[in-house]
């Protein structure tokens, strides 16, 4: 067997490894199933009423869904054009406590004040946050994976900070029980996103739709304009654009202002559309950055995929929560993901690389001309 | 402040610090070879989880029982890093979302937590668990005692790896093509190493030292099972092979380092003064970026860096 570098990769490849991967993925995962003594198929079905069909599933798993498409958007940014921002994470929660911060500070204004301000700030920040790796990237020549990834710390403890030990602006005070268990104070109602009702059980959050919008932005930034080019040429070979006259330091701060922003409004859409105060724990606790990056991956770092994607991840995840503790093994949603993007990231070799079989190469015609 | 409050602090840094010792000089090798590996803390998870299993399952001495535990911990922790081995050496992966994937397919919210609730680990408290063992007179020497003597087998096997792995690196012929095989992997290719074989088995043994890291959680700090109970002692791993500049003598001062920022606030607020714990806790991680930025940067690279190699695959066609 030999492996060779493509050229070009067919179209249908493309489509075809990612849901082949997830088909494979779904083989191993009833094989873990049926190794720990639980039936696949009933885990399985289990799952897929959860996510789609029960009463209400739908809307639950459009309500998951949405930080994804807001980190996978993020991470494709940044990802496609070779620049390895893993600090979703932390941009996320620096933008839901910014978005927080100014809605609490709009008390009394009307909602479309208070939602805008709400996505200019949450965007604002998330930018911010990860302009720290982007200058260091830019500037220092500092490797952006792990200082974007040390800030999603940082951030998550200063998240924590604002809430559970110290009267900071954003907690709460003056509920009873605020004292033993510490939380955020409510936003005022104009500060609560709406929602679109399609039928009786299918609620569209606002957000989501903010989410729709900026990947078709991307899509265009990326495919029609010169930022998008560069950006581009920069993550294939760095050397090759600082001799074209491109600015590459000016690039690699716009893709990761880019990056953040995205995750920064969706810390915005966490605060407006579904938890109404600064809920440390419940931003933290389901990992939005990182599942975003699957989502990411798997769509290819397309951003129209990502949307695609972040919808059937949601649905994995809103599942797991439906189904935590009835007949439905702990854990397993996140060892489906990971066998997912096992398979999705061993795929990619399919994408990349010819696999000729037989002992030499030389004797298979060439087809494709 | 007292001299007693100094002990205090410096021994519950050395037990904070252990588990952090291991996973780092584990993660140490793995990117000396050229692979960074970011699911540590999923492979902790999980060599945490089938120890703690082996200790409840497993009627046979204490000592016996341990040392089971800590072998299997050891075997789980390298099972899960042969998935991102075979990803990133054979399939050419990227290593980043690889090590993350791991993390999420092992960790708090995956496999880790699937085998303690299939296997009814959270149920009971360690039936065994690591204790000092050395004699009692030398553990009740005043400042000594509870620095160097009050420690449990795990802090000494801790000092001999780290030893073994300066010594290993530095002073043997694989430590010396390991290192070509991180910087070079074309140059060391060249003069017959075999560069996936040294990937393979430096990441192996990696996930094996995480995995020992993690036992040290549930079997000797925590003793007993909690859902995700390292607590992201993982992450703080991956920061302190950067923060000891890739060199494992440096590894054992800032895993006691980082140890101490754990042990801190628990320890100030026993006294009645209290700091916030986030203070402490964000210190390792912003000091980290602080040495990176340090060693980002022209003659220092060279000396103190990464591997130059770190992240990239190797395909001998595309040299």
């Amino acid at each position: 067997m030999r492996i060779e570098r493509r050229g070009e990769t067919p179209r249908w490849l493309q489509a075809a490894v990612p849901i082949g991967s997830i088909a494979i993925a779904l083989v191993f995962s009833a094989i873990v199933l049926l190794a720990t003594g639980h039936n696949p198929l009933h885990a399985y079905r289990r799952l897929f009423e959860a996510a789609f069909t029960d009463p209400g599933a739908l809307s639950s798993t459009l309500t998951a869904a949405t930080p994804l498409c807001f980190t996978g958007l993020a991470a494709a940014v940044a990802f496609r054009v070779g620049l390895f921002n893993i600090g979703a994470e932390g941009q996320l929660y620096m933008g839901a406590i910014a978005a927080a911060g100014v809605a609490l500070a709009l008390a009394g204004q009307g909602a479309v004040v208070q939602i805008a301000a709400m996505v200019v700030a949450g965007g604002a920040a998330g930018a911010a946050w990860a302009l720290i790796p982007g200058f260091l990237r830019a500037f220092a020549n500092t490797n952006e994976i792990i200082t974007s990834l040390m800030l999603n710390y940082v951030a998550a403890l200063f998240l924590n900070y604002l809430i559970f030990d110290t009267i900071s602006y954003w907690r709460d005070t003056s509920s009873p029980g605020a004292e033993q268990f510490p939380q955020g104070k409510p936003l005022p109602d104009a500060a609560s996103w709406p929602t679109f009702g399609l039928g009786s059980n299918l609620v569209i959050p606002f957000g989501l739709l903010v989410a729709a919008v900026l990947a078709g932005i991307v899509l265009v930034l990326y495919k029609r304009t010169r930022f998008g080019f560069e950006a581009a040429v920069i993550g294939d070979s760095p050397r090759a654009a600082r001799y074209a006259g491109m600015r590459t330091r000016r690039s690699v701060l716009l893709v990761m202002a880019l990056s953040g922003l995205l995750a920064g409004v969706g810390g915005a859409s966490q605060d407006g559309d579904f938890r109404h105060l600064l809920d440390p724990r419940g931003l933290q606790q389901p990992g939005y950055g990182y599942t975003g990056i699957v989502v990411a991956a798997l769509a290819r770092y397309n951003p129209f995929s990502v949307v695609l994607v972040a919808f059937l991840i949601g649905g994995l995840s809103n599942a797991g929560y439906a189904l935590q503790g009835v007949d439905f093994p702990a854990g397993l949603v996140g060892v489906m993901q990971g066998i997912i993007l096992f398979c999705a990231l061993g795929g990619e070799l399919l994408v990349r690389y010819r696999v000729r079989l037989g002992r030499t190469g030389a004797a298979e015609p060439a087809i494709a001309r | 402040m007292n001299s007693s409050f100094g002990v205090l602090i410096a021994s519950s840094a050395v037990v904070y610090g252990t588990p952090l010792l291991y996973a780092a000089l584990g993660e140490l090798l793995a990117e000396r070879s050229g692979v960074l590996n970011l699911g540590v803390e999923g492979m902790m998870l999980v060599g945490a989880a089938m120890g703690f299993f082996v200790v409840q399952r497993l009627d046979a001495p204490s000592a016996l029982a341990l040392s089971a535990a800590i072998a299997v911990a050891a075997l789980a922790g390298a099972l899960v890093a042969a998935i991102h081995a075979f990803l990133v050496i054979t399939l050419r992966a990227s290593q980043i979302v690889s090590g993350l994937a791991l993390t999420i397919f092992a960790g708090a919210a995956g496999l880790s937590s699937y085998l303690a609730n299939d296997l009814n680990l959270a149920a009971s408290p360690a039936r065994h668990a690591f204790s000092p063992v050395l004699p009692q007179g030398l553990q009740d020497l005043p400042i000594a005692g509870p620095l160097l003597f009050g420690h449990t087998a795990l802090v000494y096997a801790s000092w001999v790896l780290t030893v073994a792995v300066a010594l290993y690196l530095a002073r043997t012929r694989p430590g010396l093509e390991l290192r070509a095989v991180g910087e070079a992997p074309g140059a060391a290719d060249a003069v017959g190493i075999n560069v996936s074989a040294y990937r393979y088995v430096h990441t192996l043994v990696g996930g094996a030292l995480a995995g020992v890291g993690g036992a040290c959680f549930s079997l000797s700090i925590t003793p007993q099972w909690l859902d995700g109970l390292t607590g992201g002692a993982g992450w703080i791993a991956i920061a302190l092979v950067i923060f000891a500049f890739w060199r494992p003598d440096l590894c054992l001062v800032g895993a006691y380092v980082f140890g101490a920022f754990s042990a801190l606030p628990f320890t100030l607020q026993a006294r009645g003064v209290t700091v916030a714990p986030e203070l402490f806790q964000a210190l390792p991680y912003v000091m980290t970026i602080v040495v990176l930025v340090a060693v980002s940067t022209g003659a220092v690279k060279r000396h103190l860096g990464a591997p130059a190699a770190l992240g990239q695959p190797y395909v001998r066609e595309e040299r």
